[in-house]
Protein backbone atom coordinates (compact mmCIF):
# COMPACT_ATOMS: atom_id res chain seq x y z
CA UNK A 1 0.00 0.00 0.00
CA UNK A 2 1.40 3.45 -0.80
CA UNK A 3 1.21 5.77 1.79
CA UNK A 4 3.04 9.06 2.48
CA UNK A 5 5.52 8.74 5.00
CA UNK A 6 9.31 9.54 6.64
CA UNK A 7 12.07 7.94 5.79
CA UNK A 8 12.04 6.69 9.91
CA UNK A 9 8.69 5.66 9.17
CA UNK A 10 9.82 3.53 6.13
CA UNK A 11 12.39 1.69 8.14
CA UNK A 12 9.79 0.86 11.17
CA UNK A 13 7.52 -0.79 8.17
CA UNK A 14 10.77 -2.46 6.82
CA UNK A 15 11.50 -4.00 10.09
CA UNK A 16 7.92 -4.82 10.49
CA UNK A 17 7.27 -6.21 6.70
CA UNK A 18 10.27 -8.21 7.49
CA UNK A 19 8.44 -9.55 10.66
CA UNK A 20 11.58 -9.04 12.39
CA UNK A 21 11.05 -10.98 16.37
CA UNK A 22 13.83 -9.18 18.40
CA UNK A 23 13.58 -5.31 18.61
CA UNK A 24 16.52 -3.45 20.86
CA UNK A 25 17.14 0.12 20.69
CA UNK A 26 18.03 3.19 22.31
CA UNK A 27 16.56 6.33 21.14
CA UNK A 28 18.35 9.08 19.96
CA UNK A 29 17.84 12.28 17.61
CA UNK A 30 17.10 12.02 14.42
CA UNK A 31 16.57 8.28 15.06
CA UNK A 32 13.74 8.33 17.99
CA UNK A 33 10.51 8.21 16.01
CA UNK A 34 12.09 4.53 14.47
CA UNK A 35 12.30 3.70 18.21
CA UNK A 36 8.74 5.18 18.83
CA UNK A 37 6.69 3.58 15.95
CA UNK A 38 7.71 0.36 16.52
CA UNK A 39 6.83 -0.12 20.26
CA UNK A 40 3.41 1.45 18.62
CA UNK A 41 3.40 -1.43 16.33
CA UNK A 42 4.82 -3.74 19.19
CA UNK A 43 2.16 -2.57 22.20
CA UNK A 44 -0.83 -2.25 19.54
CA UNK A 45 0.00 -6.13 18.31
CA UNK A 46 0.28 -4.94 15.03
CA UNK A 47 3.79 -6.23 15.23
CA UNK A 48 4.69 -9.31 16.77
CA UNK A 49 8.22 -8.85 18.04
CA UNK A 50 9.84 -8.16 21.70
CA UNK A 51 10.75 -5.06 22.38
CA UNK A 52 14.20 -4.94 24.76
CA UNK A 53 14.54 -1.90 26.95
CA UNK A 54 18.02 -1.39 27.10
CA UNK A 55 20.03 1.69 28.82
CA UNK A 56 21.97 2.58 25.82
CA UNK A 57 23.18 1.65 22.54
CA UNK A 58 26.29 -0.81 23.15
CA UNK A 59 23.64 -3.08 25.41
CA UNK A 60 20.89 -2.83 22.58
CA UNK A 61 23.26 -4.80 20.20
CA UNK A 62 24.56 -6.94 23.30
CA UNK A 63 20.59 -7.82 23.26
CA UNK A 64 20.46 -8.80 19.67
CA UNK A 65 23.85 -10.71 19.28
CA UNK A 66 22.34 -12.89 21.77
CA UNK A 67 18.99 -12.77 20.08
CA UNK A 68 20.48 -13.42 16.62
CA UNK A 69 22.49 -16.38 18.19
CA UNK A 70 19.82 -17.60 19.20
CA UNK A 71 17.70 -17.80 15.62
CA UNK A 72 15.68 -14.82 15.80
CA UNK A 73 15.67 -12.21 13.19
CA UNK A 74 16.58 -8.97 15.27
CA UNK A 75 16.60 -4.76 14.74
CA UNK A 76 17.83 -1.74 16.17
CA UNK A 77 18.09 1.60 14.94
CA UNK A 78 20.34 4.41 15.80
CA UNK A 79 22.58 7.58 14.53
CA UNK A 80 25.82 9.64 15.57
CA UNK A 81 27.13 8.89 18.89
CA UNK A 82 24.86 5.59 19.20
CA UNK A 83 26.56 4.11 16.37
CA UNK A 84 29.65 5.25 17.78
CA UNK A 85 29.02 4.11 21.19
CA UNK A 86 28.37 0.43 19.60
CA UNK A 87 31.55 0.44 17.96
CA UNK A 88 32.92 -2.44 19.80
CA UNK A 89 29.78 -4.77 19.53
CA UNK A 90 29.67 -4.50 15.73
CA UNK A 91 33.08 -5.88 15.48
CA UNK A 92 31.81 -8.52 17.66
CA UNK A 93 28.84 -8.99 15.85
CA UNK A 94 30.57 -9.14 12.54
CA UNK A 95 33.08 -11.62 14.05
CA UNK A 96 29.98 -13.88 15.71
CA UNK A 97 28.24 -13.69 12.02
CA UNK A 98 24.70 -12.25 13.25
CA UNK A 99 22.93 -11.32 10.43
CA UNK A 100 21.36 -8.31 12.47
CA UNK A 101 20.00 -5.58 10.36
CA UNK A 102 20.40 -1.91 11.70
CA UNK A 103 19.66 1.62 10.48
CA UNK A 104 21.68 4.16 10.98
CA UNK A 105 20.34 7.99 10.57
CA UNK A 106 23.20 9.83 9.69
CA UNK A 107 24.41 12.33 11.98
CA UNK A 108 27.72 14.86 12.07
CA UNK A 109 29.57 13.46 15.41
CA UNK A 110 30.04 16.10 17.75
CA UNK A 111 31.78 18.75 18.55
CA UNK A 112 30.93 20.97 17.80
CA UNK A 113 27.42 19.81 18.67
CA UNK A 114 25.45 19.33 15.81
CA UNK A 115 22.25 16.72 14.96
CA UNK A 116 22.24 17.21 10.77
CA UNK A 117 23.41 15.24 8.38
CA UNK A 118 26.70 13.57 7.25
CA UNK A 119 28.45 10.65 6.87
CA UNK A 120 31.13 10.66 9.39
CA UNK A 121 29.39 8.42 11.74
CA UNK A 122 28.89 5.75 9.67
CA UNK A 123 32.12 5.62 7.53
CA UNK A 124 33.93 5.74 10.90
CA UNK A 125 32.96 2.16 10.96
CA UNK A 126 33.85 0.59 8.03
CA UNK A 127 36.29 -1.80 9.21
CA UNK A 128 33.89 -3.67 11.24
CA UNK A 129 32.83 -6.36 8.95
CA UNK A 130 29.31 -4.67 8.34
CA UNK A 131 27.67 -4.57 4.96
CA UNK A 132 26.68 -0.72 4.30
CA UNK A 133 24.10 0.60 1.95
CA UNK A 134 23.62 4.56 1.30
CA UNK A 135 19.80 5.09 0.41
CA UNK A 136 18.37 8.15 -1.53
CA UNK A 137 15.20 7.66 -0.71
CA UNK A 138 12.56 6.52 1.45
CA UNK A 139 11.15 4.04 -1.21
CA UNK A 140 14.55 2.72 -0.89
CA UNK A 141 15.28 2.82 2.99
CA UNK A 142 12.46 0.30 3.10
CA UNK A 143 13.54 -1.80 0.46
CA UNK A 144 16.77 -1.75 1.48
CA UNK A 145 16.03 -3.52 4.42
CA UNK A 146 14.29 -6.32 3.29
CA UNK A 147 17.11 -6.84 0.80
CA UNK A 148 19.41 -6.66 3.85
CA UNK A 149 17.76 -9.20 5.71
CA UNK A 150 17.74 -11.63 2.65
CA UNK A 151 21.49 -11.37 1.76
CA UNK A 152 22.77 -10.99 5.18
CA UNK A 153 21.34 -14.39 6.41
CA UNK A 154 22.65 -16.27 3.34
CA UNK A 155 24.56 -19.49 4.78
CA UNK A 156 27.50 -18.21 2.72
CA UNK A 157 27.33 -14.47 3.62
CA UNK A 158 26.16 -14.41 7.59
CA UNK A 159 27.17 -10.64 8.05
CA UNK A 160 25.30 -7.78 9.75
CA UNK A 161 23.86 -4.54 7.13
CA UNK A 162 23.79 -1.31 8.28
CA UNK A 163 20.96 1.01 6.16
CA UNK A 164 21.96 4.33 5.82
CA UNK A 165 19.64 7.15 5.97
CA UNK A 166 20.25 10.66 5.73
CA UNK A 167 19.28 12.71 9.07
CA UNK A 168 16.14 14.60 8.42
CA UNK A 169 16.45 14.91 4.44
CA UNK A 170 14.92 11.28 4.97
CA UNK A 171 14.62 10.74 8.53
CA UNK A 172 12.25 13.27 8.82
CA UNK A 173 10.63 14.12 5.52
CA UNK A 174 7.44 12.65 4.05
CA UNK A 175 7.33 11.36 0.88
CA UNK A 176 4.95 8.57 -1.25
CA UNK A 177 6.35 4.78 0.02
CA UNK A 178 4.87 1.57 -1.39
CA UNK A 179 4.72 -0.89 1.93
CA UNK A 180 4.89 -4.41 0.67
CA UNK A 181 1.92 -6.74 1.83
CA UNK A 182 3.72 -9.42 4.52
CA UNK A 183 2.83 -12.02 2.12
CA UNK A 184 4.70 -10.82 -0.65
CA UNK A 185 7.64 -10.07 1.37
CA UNK A 186 7.21 -13.99 2.59
CA UNK A 187 7.94 -14.99 -0.30
CA UNK A 188 10.74 -13.23 -1.15
CA UNK A 189 12.36 -13.71 2.56
CA UNK A 190 12.05 -16.74 4.16
CA UNK A 191 12.15 -17.15 8.30
CA UNK A 192 15.30 -17.24 9.38
CA UNK A 193 16.95 -20.70 10.63
CA UNK A 194 20.75 -21.09 10.93
CA UNK A 195 22.28 -24.32 11.41
CA UNK A 196 24.37 -23.24 14.44
CA UNK A 197 22.12 -21.48 17.48
CA UNK A 198 22.52 -21.10 21.01
CA UNK A 199 20.09 -24.01 22.48
CA UNK A 200 20.27 -25.16 26.19
CA UNK A 201 19.32 -28.67 24.66
CA UNK A 202 22.38 -28.49 22.19
CA UNK A 203 24.76 -26.61 23.69
CA UNK A 204 28.00 -25.06 21.31
CA UNK A 205 30.64 -22.37 21.92
CA UNK A 206 30.50 -19.16 20.15
CA UNK A 207 33.04 -16.82 19.85
CA UNK A 208 35.23 -17.95 22.56
CA UNK A 209 39.19 -17.80 22.55
CA UNK A 210 41.09 -19.40 19.74
CA UNK A 211 44.62 -19.81 19.73
CA UNK A 212 46.71 -17.76 17.17
CA UNK A 213 47.07 -20.91 14.63
CA UNK A 214 43.32 -20.50 14.49
CA UNK A 215 42.43 -16.70 14.57
CA UNK A 216 43.58 -15.56 11.03
CA UNK A 217 41.46 -18.32 9.83
CA UNK A 218 38.32 -16.98 11.00
CA UNK A 219 39.10 -13.35 10.26
CA UNK A 220 39.81 -14.92 6.31
CA UNK A 221 36.28 -16.88 6.45
CA UNK A 222 34.77 -13.50 7.14
CA UNK A 223 36.36 -11.77 4.11
CA UNK A 224 35.54 -14.61 1.83
CA UNK A 225 31.73 -13.68 3.53
CA UNK A 226 32.10 -10.00 2.26
CA UNK A 227 33.70 -11.00 -1.35
CA UNK A 228 31.23 -12.92 -1.93
CA UNK A 229 28.32 -10.44 -1.04
CA UNK A 230 29.44 -8.16 -3.91
CA UNK A 231 27.97 -10.68 -6.40
CA UNK A 232 25.48 -11.27 -3.22
CA UNK A 233 24.29 -7.97 -3.73
CA UNK A 234 23.75 -8.14 -7.50
CA UNK A 235 21.86 -11.52 -7.11
CA UNK A 236 19.47 -9.95 -4.09
CA UNK A 237 18.60 -7.08 -6.14
CA UNK A 238 17.99 -8.81 -9.20
CA UNK A 239 16.02 -11.22 -7.18
CA UNK A 240 14.06 -8.12 -5.27
CA UNK A 241 12.95 -6.66 -8.64
CA UNK A 242 11.24 -10.20 -10.13
CA UNK A 243 9.19 -9.92 -6.68
CA UNK A 244 8.76 -6.26 -6.06
CA UNK A 245 8.66 -4.53 -9.83
CA UNK A 246 11.48 -2.39 -8.75
CA UNK A 247 15.19 -1.87 -8.18
CA UNK A 248 17.39 0.86 -6.74
CA UNK A 249 20.38 0.49 -9.42
CA UNK A 250 22.76 -2.17 -8.29
CA UNK A 251 26.12 -0.96 -5.92
CA UNK A 252 26.51 1.65 -8.35
CA UNK A 253 23.82 3.63 -9.65
CA UNK A 254 25.33 5.06 -13.05
CA UNK A 255 23.34 8.23 -14.57
CA UNK A 256 24.18 10.08 -17.49
CA UNK A 257 27.89 8.36 -17.53
CA UNK A 258 28.03 7.19 -20.73
CA UNK A 259 30.41 9.13 -22.63
CA UNK A 260 30.53 12.24 -19.93
CA UNK A 261 33.09 14.40 -20.12
CA UNK A 262 32.64 14.61 -16.40
CA UNK A 263 31.10 12.32 -13.72
CA UNK A 264 30.73 13.24 -9.64
CA UNK A 265 30.11 10.65 -7.37
CA UNK A 266 28.18 10.77 -4.28
CA UNK A 267 26.36 8.83 -1.87
CA UNK A 268 23.19 9.17 -0.07
CA UNK A 269 20.20 11.99 -0.50
CA UNK A 270 22.13 14.51 -2.62
CA UNK A 271 22.73 12.18 -5.33
CA UNK A 272 18.96 12.44 -5.41
CA UNK A 273 19.33 16.52 -6.52
CA UNK A 274 22.18 15.87 -8.03
CA UNK A 275 19.84 14.04 -10.70
CA UNK A 276 17.88 16.55 -11.59
CA UNK A 277 21.36 18.94 -12.16
CA UNK A 278 22.45 16.42 -14.73
CA UNK A 279 19.14 17.06 -16.76
CA UNK A 280 19.09 20.32 -16.59
CA UNK A 281 23.30 20.74 -17.82
CA UNK A 282 22.46 17.73 -20.17
CA UNK A 283 19.87 19.72 -21.88
CA UNK A 284 22.32 22.86 -22.28
CA UNK A 285 24.76 20.11 -24.52
CA UNK A 286 26.93 19.71 -21.37
CA UNK A 287 28.19 16.19 -21.39
CA UNK A 288 28.18 15.46 -17.42
CA UNK A 289 26.66 12.14 -15.34
CA UNK A 290 26.43 11.18 -11.55
CA UNK A 291 27.56 7.63 -10.12
CA UNK A 292 26.04 7.11 -6.72
CA UNK A 293 27.62 4.25 -4.24
CA UNK A 294 24.75 2.67 -2.90
CA UNK A 295 26.76 -0.65 -1.54
CA UNK A 296 29.66 1.39 0.13
CA UNK A 297 30.48 -2.17 2.14
CA UNK A 298 31.58 -4.81 0.42
CA UNK A 299 32.89 -2.15 -1.91
CA UNK A 300 32.34 -1.89 -5.78
CA UNK A 301 35.58 -2.08 -6.87
CA UNK A 302 34.60 -3.56 -10.28
CA UNK A 303 31.70 -1.20 -11.03
CA UNK A 304 34.12 1.93 -10.00
CA UNK A 305 36.46 0.57 -12.51
CA UNK A 306 33.53 0.33 -15.27
CA UNK A 307 33.22 3.79 -14.71
CA UNK A 308 36.38 4.77 -15.17
CA UNK A 309 36.13 3.51 -18.87
CA UNK A 310 32.89 6.15 -19.28
CA UNK A 311 34.27 9.51 -18.46
CA UNK A 312 37.31 11.66 -18.38
CA UNK A 313 36.95 13.23 -14.92
CA UNK A 314 35.57 11.10 -11.80
CA UNK A 315 34.95 13.78 -9.31
CA UNK A 316 33.96 12.19 -5.55
CA UNK A 317 32.13 14.17 -3.25
CA UNK A 318 32.62 12.85 0.29
CA UNK A 319 29.76 13.29 2.56
CA UNK A 320 32.72 13.06 5.57
CA UNK A 321 36.45 13.33 5.76
CA UNK A 322 39.34 11.58 7.26
CA UNK A 323 41.89 14.12 8.91
CA UNK A 324 45.19 14.42 7.56
CA UNK A 325 44.38 12.11 4.24
CA UNK A 326 41.64 12.45 0.97
CA UNK A 327 37.81 11.98 2.02
CA UNK A 328 37.40 8.42 2.46
CA UNK A 329 35.60 7.31 -0.59
CA UNK A 330 37.63 8.95 -2.68
CA UNK A 331 40.58 6.78 -0.86
CA UNK A 332 38.26 3.77 -2.00
CA UNK A 333 37.54 5.18 -5.25
CA UNK A 334 41.43 5.95 -5.86
CA UNK A 335 42.51 2.30 -5.02
CA UNK A 336 39.73 0.78 -7.12
CA UNK A 337 41.12 2.59 -10.21
CA UNK A 338 45.04 1.94 -9.65
CA UNK A 339 46.25 0.40 -12.66
CA UNK A 340 43.51 0.10 -15.07
CA UNK A 341 43.72 1.39 -18.75
CA UNK A 342 42.28 4.70 -19.29
CA UNK A 343 42.51 6.08 -16.53
CA UNK A 344 40.37 9.15 -15.36
CA UNK A 345 41.42 12.51 -14.40
CA UNK A 346 40.45 12.40 -10.26
CA UNK A 347 38.97 15.42 -7.89
CA UNK A 348 38.16 15.09 -4.04
CA UNK A 349 35.38 17.53 -3.06
CA UNK A 350 34.23 17.59 0.66
CA UNK A 351 31.22 18.60 0.85
CA UNK A 352 27.79 18.86 3.31
CA UNK A 353 29.29 18.37 6.66
CA UNK A 354 26.99 19.19 9.17
CA UNK A 355 23.86 19.71 7.20
CA UNK A 356 25.07 22.16 5.10
CA UNK A 357 22.72 22.62 2.42
CA UNK A 358 23.60 20.83 -0.96
CA UNK A 359 21.40 22.93 -3.29
CA UNK A 360 21.48 22.28 -7.31
CA UNK A 361 22.71 25.58 -7.37
CA UNK A 362 25.91 24.78 -5.61
CA UNK A 363 26.24 20.51 -7.48
CA UNK A 364 25.91 22.92 -10.51
CA UNK A 365 28.91 24.81 -9.70
CA UNK A 366 30.68 21.69 -8.74
CA UNK A 367 29.76 20.21 -12.35
CA UNK A 368 31.09 22.96 -13.98
CA UNK A 369 33.96 23.71 -12.17
CA UNK A 370 34.80 19.93 -12.30
CA UNK A 371 34.38 20.21 -16.39
CA UNK A 372 37.12 23.06 -16.55
CA UNK A 373 39.72 20.46 -14.54
CA UNK A 374 42.12 20.76 -17.49
CA UNK A 375 44.83 17.80 -16.71
CA UNK A 376 46.77 15.02 -14.76
CA UNK A 377 46.09 13.96 -11.46
CA UNK A 378 44.50 17.19 -9.16
CA UNK A 379 45.38 15.45 -5.69
CA UNK A 380 44.12 18.80 -4.13
CA UNK A 381 41.01 18.05 -1.86
CA UNK A 382 38.71 21.50 -2.08
CA UNK A 383 36.44 21.80 1.03
CA UNK A 384 33.00 23.40 -0.54
CA UNK A 385 31.07 25.92 1.17
CA UNK A 386 33.42 26.69 4.19
CA UNK A 387 33.08 30.56 4.72
CA UNK A 388 36.50 32.34 3.97
CA UNK A 389 37.78 29.90 1.14
CA UNK A 390 35.80 30.40 -1.97
CA UNK A 391 32.61 31.88 -3.12
CA UNK A 392 29.78 29.28 -2.94
CA UNK B 1 6.91 22.30 -8.87
CA UNK B 2 4.86 23.97 -6.13
CA UNK B 3 6.65 25.33 -2.82
CA UNK B 4 4.87 26.01 -0.07
CA UNK B 5 6.72 27.54 3.37
CA UNK B 6 4.56 27.15 6.60
CA UNK B 7 5.78 29.49 9.75
CA UNK B 8 4.41 28.52 13.15
CA UNK B 9 5.36 27.81 16.89
CA UNK B 10 6.42 25.07 18.61
CA UNK B 11 3.45 23.19 19.24
CA UNK B 12 1.26 24.61 17.37
CA UNK B 13 1.23 21.97 14.32
CA UNK B 14 3.24 23.53 11.53
CA UNK B 15 4.83 20.37 10.81
CA UNK B 16 1.65 18.22 10.70
CA UNK B 17 0.32 20.77 8.36
CA UNK B 18 2.78 20.67 5.94
CA UNK B 19 2.48 16.83 6.35
CA UNK B 20 -1.17 16.69 5.74
CA UNK B 21 -1.00 19.27 2.60
CA UNK B 22 1.44 16.49 1.21
CA UNK B 23 -0.89 13.39 1.83
CA UNK B 24 -3.45 16.05 0.56
CA UNK B 25 -1.99 16.58 -3.08
CA UNK B 26 -1.07 12.77 -2.79
CA UNK B 27 -4.53 11.92 -2.68
CA UNK B 28 -5.10 13.87 -5.63
CA UNK B 29 -2.40 12.10 -7.39
CA UNK B 30 0.79 14.00 -7.17
CA UNK B 31 4.00 13.30 -6.30
CA UNK B 32 4.56 15.46 -3.05
CA UNK B 33 7.40 15.87 0.06
CA UNK B 34 7.05 17.82 2.92
CA UNK B 35 10.10 18.53 5.93
CA UNK B 36 10.66 20.36 8.87
CA UNK B 37 13.30 23.10 9.08
CA UNK B 38 16.00 20.79 10.57
CA UNK B 39 15.85 22.70 14.18
CA UNK B 40 16.12 21.18 17.64
CA UNK B 41 12.56 21.77 18.13
CA UNK B 42 11.19 23.28 21.67
CA UNK B 43 7.38 24.30 22.68
CA UNK B 44 6.64 28.44 21.70
CA UNK B 45 10.19 28.76 19.39
CA UNK B 46 9.88 29.90 15.92
CA UNK B 47 9.13 26.80 13.36
CA UNK B 48 9.36 26.38 9.76
CA UNK B 49 8.12 23.44 7.41
CA UNK B 50 8.02 22.83 3.74
CA UNK B 51 5.64 21.02 0.96
CA UNK B 52 6.92 20.71 -2.38
CA UNK B 53 4.16 19.21 -5.03
CA UNK B 54 4.86 18.29 -8.15
CA UNK B 55 3.57 16.34 -11.18
CA UNK B 56 6.85 14.41 -11.27
CA UNK B 57 8.65 12.29 -8.76
CA UNK B 58 10.28 15.04 -6.91
CA UNK B 59 14.33 14.50 -6.57
CA UNK B 60 15.28 17.57 -4.79
CA UNK B 61 16.18 16.93 -1.22
CA UNK B 62 17.92 20.38 -0.47
CA UNK B 63 15.73 23.43 1.52
CA UNK B 64 13.00 25.41 -0.07
CA UNK B 65 14.18 29.00 -0.32
CA UNK B 66 11.83 30.87 -2.53
CA UNK B 67 8.20 29.71 -1.85
CA UNK B 68 5.43 30.20 -3.70
CA UNK B 69 3.35 30.43 -1.23
CA UNK B 70 3.97 31.33 2.78
CA UNK B 71 1.40 30.32 5.61
CA UNK B 72 1.55 32.10 8.98
CA UNK B 73 0.22 29.94 12.17
CA UNK B 74 0.90 32.57 14.49
CA UNK B 75 0.19 36.58 14.21
CA UNK B 76 2.84 37.31 16.81
CA UNK B 77 5.60 35.67 14.70
CA UNK B 78 5.28 38.86 11.70
CA UNK B 79 7.44 40.79 14.53
CA UNK B 80 9.80 37.57 15.04
CA UNK B 81 10.62 36.44 11.97
CA UNK B 82 10.89 38.00 8.37
CA UNK B 83 7.62 35.54 6.65
CA UNK B 84 7.95 36.90 3.08
CA UNK B 85 11.85 36.37 2.77
CA UNK B 86 12.47 34.83 -1.02
CA UNK B 87 8.68 34.91 -1.54
CA UNK B 88 8.65 34.39 -5.60
CA UNK B 89 7.01 37.33 -7.36
CA UNK B 90 3.24 36.79 -7.73
CA UNK B 91 3.56 34.35 -4.38
CA UNK B 92 0.88 34.56 -2.28
CA UNK B 93 0.78 34.91 1.91
CA UNK B 94 -1.91 33.85 4.01
CA UNK B 95 -2.08 34.88 7.36
CA UNK B 96 -3.38 34.20 10.55
CA UNK B 97 -4.72 37.34 11.92
CA UNK B 98 -7.19 39.83 12.07
CA UNK B 99 -5.04 42.92 11.26
CA UNK B 100 -6.74 44.89 8.08
CA UNK B 101 -4.64 44.27 5.01
CA UNK B 102 -3.65 47.29 4.58
CA UNK B 103 -1.85 47.87 7.73
CA UNK B 104 -0.41 44.23 7.02
CA UNK B 105 1.02 45.56 3.33
CA UNK B 106 3.04 48.02 4.85
CA UNK B 107 4.02 45.71 8.21
CA UNK B 108 5.24 43.49 5.75
CA UNK B 109 6.84 45.22 3.08
CA UNK B 110 5.18 43.05 0.64
CA UNK B 111 5.66 44.30 -3.05
CA UNK B 112 2.27 45.37 -5.00
CA UNK B 113 2.61 41.64 -7.18
CA UNK B 114 2.50 39.51 -3.81
CA UNK B 115 -0.88 38.12 -3.10
CA UNK B 116 -2.33 38.69 0.23
CA UNK B 117 -4.76 36.17 1.66
CA UNK B 118 -5.87 36.85 5.72
CA UNK B 119 -8.17 34.10 7.81
CA UNK B 120 -9.13 34.60 12.05
CA UNK B 121 -7.80 31.16 12.02
CA UNK B 122 -7.17 31.63 15.96
CA UNK B 123 -11.07 32.01 16.35
CA UNK B 124 -11.95 29.43 14.61
CA UNK B 125 -10.01 27.10 16.50
CA UNK B 126 -10.92 28.21 19.42
CA UNK B 127 -14.68 27.83 18.36
CA UNK B 128 -14.31 24.09 17.44
CA UNK B 129 -12.11 23.70 20.88
CA UNK B 130 -8.96 22.60 19.37
CA UNK B 131 -5.91 23.10 22.12
CA UNK B 132 -6.68 25.52 24.68
CA UNK B 133 -7.74 29.06 24.45
CA UNK B 134 -4.32 30.47 25.42
CA UNK B 135 -2.75 28.15 22.63
CA UNK B 136 -5.20 27.12 19.90
CA UNK B 137 -4.05 25.00 17.58
CA UNK B 138 -4.96 26.70 13.93
CA UNK B 139 -3.54 23.95 11.61
CA UNK B 140 -6.13 22.47 9.79
CA UNK B 141 -8.44 25.77 9.80
CA UNK B 142 -4.97 27.35 7.79
CA UNK B 143 -5.29 24.44 5.63
CA UNK B 144 -8.82 25.42 5.01
CA UNK B 145 -7.83 28.93 4.02
CA UNK B 146 -4.89 27.73 1.80
CA UNK B 147 -7.26 25.14 -0.36
CA UNK B 148 -9.40 28.19 -0.95
CA UNK B 149 -6.55 31.12 -1.35
CA UNK B 150 -4.64 29.02 -3.85
CA UNK B 151 -6.86 26.23 -5.26
CA UNK B 152 -3.53 23.96 -4.94
CA UNK B 153 -5.85 21.09 -3.30
CA UNK B 154 -9.43 20.45 -3.00
CA UNK B 155 -11.39 20.89 0.02
CA UNK B 156 -12.61 17.01 0.03
CA UNK B 157 -9.13 16.01 -0.43
CA UNK B 158 -7.86 17.78 2.34
CA UNK B 159 -10.13 17.21 4.68
CA UNK B 160 -9.49 13.31 3.80
CA UNK B 161 -6.21 14.02 4.99
CA UNK B 162 -6.83 16.03 7.87
CA UNK B 163 -8.84 13.22 9.05
CA UNK B 164 -6.31 10.46 8.68
CA UNK B 165 -3.01 12.48 10.27
CA UNK B 166 -4.89 14.38 13.62
CA UNK B 167 -4.98 12.33 16.75
CA UNK B 168 -7.91 13.63 18.43
CA UNK B 169 -11.04 15.39 17.42
CA UNK B 170 -10.92 14.17 14.38
CA UNK B 171 -14.96 16.08 13.39
CA UNK B 172 -13.95 19.14 14.86
CA UNK B 173 -10.94 19.67 12.83
CA UNK B 174 -12.30 18.69 9.62
CA UNK B 175 -15.34 21.50 10.33
CA UNK B 176 -12.51 24.23 11.62
CA UNK B 177 -10.60 23.46 7.62
CA UNK B 178 -14.53 23.73 5.88
CA UNK B 179 -15.04 26.86 8.46
CA UNK B 180 -11.77 28.55 7.20
CA UNK B 181 -12.09 27.75 3.58
CA UNK B 182 -15.43 29.49 3.40
CA UNK B 183 -14.24 32.65 5.26
CA UNK B 184 -11.02 33.30 4.06
CA UNK B 185 -10.72 36.37 2.46
CA UNK B 186 -8.04 36.90 -0.60
CA UNK B 187 -7.09 41.01 -0.29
Amino acid sequence: MKMVMTGNYASAYGAKVCRAEVISAYPITPQTSIVEKIATLVSSGEMKAQFVKVESEHSAMAALISASMAGARTYTATSSHGLLLMHELLIWSAGARTPIVMSNVCRANGPPWSVWVDHHDSIAQRDTGWMQVFCEGNQEVLDSIIMGYKLSEREDIRLPTMINEDAFILSHTVEPVDVPDMELVDSFLPPYNPRFRLDVDEPYGFGSLVMPDMYMEFRYKLNEAMEAARQGWRDVEKDFEKHFGRNHGGLVEFYQCEGADAVLIMAGSIASTAKDVVDKLRSQGKKVGLARIRVFRPFPVEEIRKLAGMTNILAMCDHSYTFGHWGPMAQEVRGALYGTKDMPMLKNYIVGLGGKDMTPEVIEKLFLKTLELKSGLDSEIEWIGVKGHGEW
Amino acid sequence: MIEVRFHGRGGQGAVIASNILAEAAFIEGKEVSAFPFFGVERRGAPVTAYTRIADTKIRIKSGIYEPDFVVVLDPSLLDAVNIVEGLKSGGLVLLNTKVSPEKLRINLKLSPDHKLATVKATDIAIKHKLGSKAAPIVNSALLGAFAKATGVVGLESLIEAVKNNVPIKVEENALAAKEAYDSVVIH
